[in-house]
């Protein structure tokens, strides 16, 4: 049991009018792995993000998450499955009406019967598990940096100590810095609560910061492999795409971090 | 299945441990909520918190885990946390650094005391009187730019107006048109009703022609179009403004005013009358044709008695009224869109708001003018 994959997409076939997306998409992502999927614009990394929690119901194939077959699944099935998943969209989508404590306390009070003084206390500590300062539970979102509301909606992701976690390009649109303090926070958080990650994104540096293996949407399939073999694939795309300059920048930058980190270790 | 969560508190004379046991979890943490605040925590002893056999922790079950431990700490106690598996210890940690001990205290809402509630009715005054000086500021603006565009009428954009006469009037008659000539069906036939009892049907005919051409011509056109048009000179802009293409068209060194609102403003207010005198017409058929039906007033008879009852000046006052009418609608609409944030959630309250506004406004307009009216005897 404990072996199975957490998530198990076979064949999956997307197609939007006479446009086909994905044909032909297998992806095995095991229990407690970080795995980044990347590709070119329009090649659907979204939308297989979308198509694995469904929220798009594919053309074809099978999707398999912790053990069930999600497009066979009942209501109540597949309800239960997703109390154990948490999504974070690419701005957060945070309830713009509610504030950020309310936010998480969203899936909560929907889940669980709760107290309510429970409740705060479980919201006040998901907020200091992503780092925002105590103050922003009572804020709206419309009150928040870009930043601050992706934090928020992790916290929401976060909500019901999720086993799976898909993150939707964390880091688009936060400064290095702060993409980079994302990047950490989610390895924080992976590493002490041995979640399953599945991340979209752009980021090279990310990629190479957070994730175990990376699966490349190349020619409406996907490549999956670890960095290292991928950095040898000669396919025109993943070639131009970690050999580029800013590919080879993002290596650089990791290898100068894990010779900094090692130095002290290895004494 | 690992058994349900429990806790067990053994009491020797030294010291106290608190046993905990299976899944500590979100899913659990009510139960053991109760447990925890049920439990009569000591005071200066020395505890031990046994986690030896829970087995599953979350970030909830850790927090529950952390309360106890600073609640037995604040009241003097040593507290140990004892036999937690190794691979649940990262969680805790990560808790114990980022987690705040006492919650924010959900803030009362101010509005439920008095003075909350008179000042709320301070606050709401002050911003209606804001937001109507706004306007009129707004009014002003509008006015040097079209003073401007007099000065200069090549720069009017003309495709612009077009469309935008084509959007608000020509696609609004079918349905101001149906609405008014069932308006004139529906007073036909209660004026018949009550009328027929002094045997005056014919004044059914004096009713519906004041009725229609003065007043409910122009107020329903009005009403519709400010629901129709006002409310999408809002969207429209209000989502320009959300796209930050308002603040594009000024770095291009375009005025937003003149682009977007002249068009808007001129527009509606050539085609309002219009469509004002058309509605009309359709109101009169509508009562026409069930005077016929209902009272038996042949058309040829209905006509001599609209010409006796009615002179060309009842029609004027409705299409009169309407280029004013239309000035609102337009000019609240634009305004409102202008007032978006760059909140998508900010276009759908200020779109409610900007209807509401422009029927409201030509209600109390055509009250003026009604007062207005009388004292000049018209």
């Amino acid at each position: 049991m404990a072996d199975d994959p957490v998530i198990r997409v076979h064949g999956l076939v997307n197609r939007f009018g006479a446009q086909t997306i994905h044909d032909g998409v297998d992806l095995e992502v095991e229990r407690g792995e970080v795995i980044g999927i990347v590709g070119g614009s329009g090649t659907g990394k979204s939308v297989l993000l979308r198509t694995i929690v469904g929220l798009n119901h594919p053309a074809a194939g099978s999707i398999e998450v912790l053990g069930r077959d999600m497009l066979h699944a009942s209501d109540d099935e597949r309800r239960e499955v997703e109390q154990r998943w948490g999504v974070l969209f690419q701005d957060g989508a945070l309830f713009s009406s509610l504030t950020v404590a309310q936010n998480i306390e969203v899936p909560i009070k929907e889940h669980l019967n709760m107290p309510l003084r429970l409740m705060d206390e479980i919201a006040a500590t998901k907020v200091g598990l992503v780092r925002l300062p105590e103050s922003a539970a009572d804020k709206f979102p419309s009150q928040l940096s870009g930043g601050m509301r992706k934090r928020a909606g992790l916290a929401r992701a976060l909500a019901l100590d999720p086993e799976i976690l898909f993150l939707d390009e964390p880091t688009a649109g936060l400064d290095p810095i702060a993409a980079a303090d994302f990047d950490q926070l989610i390895r924080d958080l992976q590493g002490s609560l041995g979640l399953t990650v599945v991340v979209v994104t752009h980021d090279l540096d990310s990629l190479f910061a957070i994730c175990d293996r990376v699966a490349v949407l190349v020619d409406k399939r996907l490549k999956v492999d670890t960095l290292a073999h991928h950095l040898q694939d000669d396919h025109p795309w993943i070639h131009a795409y970690f050999h580029g300059p800013r590919g080879r920048a993002a290596m650089a930058a990791e290898t100068r971090r894990e010779g900094a980190g090692a130095a002290p270790g290895s004494h | 299945m690992a058994p349900a969560a429990t806790l067990f508190a053994a009491d020797d004379p030294d010291a106290v441990i608190l046993q905990a046991d299976g899944d500590w979890l979100v899913a659990t943490a009510t139960a053991l909520d109760c447990e925890l605040r049920a439990l009569n925590l000591p005071q200066g002893r020395h505890v031990t918190v046994d986690l030896g056999r829970v087995e599953r922790l979350d970030t909830a079950g850790a927090w529950l885990v952390l309360r106890t431990e600073h609640a037995l700490e604040v009241r003097g106690n040593r507290v140990e946390i004892a036999n937690l598996r190794p691979n649940l210890k990262p969680l805790l940690e990560q808790v114990r650094v980022t987690g705040h001990v006492e919650p924010l205290p959900h803030p009362v809402p101010p509005h439920h005391t008095l003075a909350g509630f008179v000042a709320r009715i301070g606050e709401i005054t002050v911003r209606v009187m804001h937001r109507g000086y706004m306007i009129l500021g707004f009014f002003g603006m509008v006015s040097i730019t079209l003073a401007r565009l007099l000065a200069h009428p090549s720069r009017l954009r003309r495709t612009a107006t077009l469309v935008q006469m084509e959007r608000t009037g020509l696609d609004a008659m079918p349905i101001t048109g149906l609405l008014v000539f069932l308006i004139g069906v529906v007073i036909a036939y209660q004026g018949a009703d009550q009328l027929r009892r002094f045997g005056a049907e014919i004044y059914n005919v004096n009713l519906l022609g004041v009725g229609v051409l003065r007043e409910l011509g122009v107020l329903m056109a009005s009403i519709v179009i400010a629901g129709r048009s006002g409310s999408a000179f809002t969207a429209e802009i209000g989502t320009m403004t959300v796209n930050e293409e308002i603040d594009a068209l000024r770095t291009l060194g375009l005025d937003p005013i003149e682009v977007l609102v002249l068009p808007r403003l001129l527009g509606l207010v050539l085609t309002l009358p219009l469509l004002v005198f058309f509605v009309d017409l359709m109101g009169i058929l509508g009562g026409a044709l069930m005077c016929w039906a209902a009272l038996d007033i042949t058309p040829q008879m209905f006509l001599n008695q609209l010409q006796s009852a009615v002179s060309g000046w009842t029609m004027w006052i409705g299409v009169i009224k309407a280029p004013f009418f239309a000035a609102i609608i337009a000019m609240v609409g634009c305004y409102e869109g202008f007032n978006v944030t760059r909140s998508a959630e900010s276009v759908g309250r200020l779109t409610t708001q900007s209807v509401v506004e422009a029927i409201f406004l030509v209600i109390v307009a055509d009250a003026a003018f009604s007062i207005a009216f009388s004292v000049l005897g018209i």
